[in-house]
């Protein structure tokens, strides 16, 4: 995979409309290091709408800040936790139920420092990452609201 | 001139994705108010501020009372989707 931005010190950001097998990623990113004990990794899937069958899902995103916000997400885990190396993966454009959406893999020494950043990530990702979903059903379009849990999940950081 | 930014049904509302704008505005809040003075389609996608998220120079903003004096772009969203 070409593309993506390092950050200062390590971690990398890709946002791109391609598909990407996480197994790969995941490979190309634990591997030869002798700093890191530990990998965690997080992926996530295109589901069903909670109104029914999905036929597509649209993610829509606001390119430059996306990789902007995401950089900082990044650089602020690295900040707060012992990691080796981060890597967030973000995918927008059309995509069918099944398809990897996104991924994000955190190395670390030790697995508690890698666990933690990757739930940061992952729930600053999810309401403060400039990415719209939008379900198309069968009874039509609709954008997908935010979660009120999701904005709550924040408070613990 | 201002460069304005729509995403995700504010766009749709709006019906295009950006736009530049002749603005005297100095805040997010009063940029908003000389949009929705301009058509009914703007009022409609401005109707309910609170479900809307805005963000200057690609840094989202806290609240509406934001400056974008000196900014180059100011873009209008609902809450994010992300992960």
């Amino acid at each position: 995979m070409d593309g993506g931005e390092r950050i200062a010190g390590a971690g990398r950001v890709v946002v791109q409309e391609a598909p990407f097998e996480p197994a790969d990623m995941l490979r190309d990113f634990a591997r030869g290091r002798g700093d890191v004990g530990a990998v965690v990794s997080f992926t996530g899937l295109v589901r069903d709408a909670d109104s029914g069958p999905l036929v597509t899902m649209q993610i829509e995103h606001y390119p430059g800040m996306t990789e902007r916000a995401i950089g900082r997400m990044v650089e602020e885990a690295m900040r707060r936790w012992q990691l080796a190396d981060c890597l967030v993966i973000h995918r927008y454009g059309e995509m069918r139920k099944g398809d990897v959406i996104m991924m994000v893999a955190t190395a670390a020494r030790h697995r508690a420092d890698a666990f933690a950043a990757a739930e940061f990530l992952m729930d600053y990702l999810k309401s403060r990452a400039p990415f719209w979903k939008k379900e198309l059903t069968e009874d039509g379009a609709e954008w997908v609201a935010a979660r009120e849990a999701d904005e709550e999940a924040l408070r613990r950081w | 001139m201002i460069d304005v930014l729509y995403f995700a049904w504010v766009r749709e509302r709006i019906g295009l994705p950006r736009e530049q704008v002749e603005t005297q505005a100095r805040t997010v809040a009063e940029l908003v108010e000389e949009l929705k003075a301009r058509d009914p389609r703007y009022a409609a996608a401005f109707a309910d501020v609170s479900a809307l998220r805005a963000a200057v120079d690609q840094d989202l903003v806290d609240d509406f009372s934001a400056s974008i004096e000196g900014a180059r772009e100011v873009a209008f969203f609902p809450p994010m989707t992300g992960g």
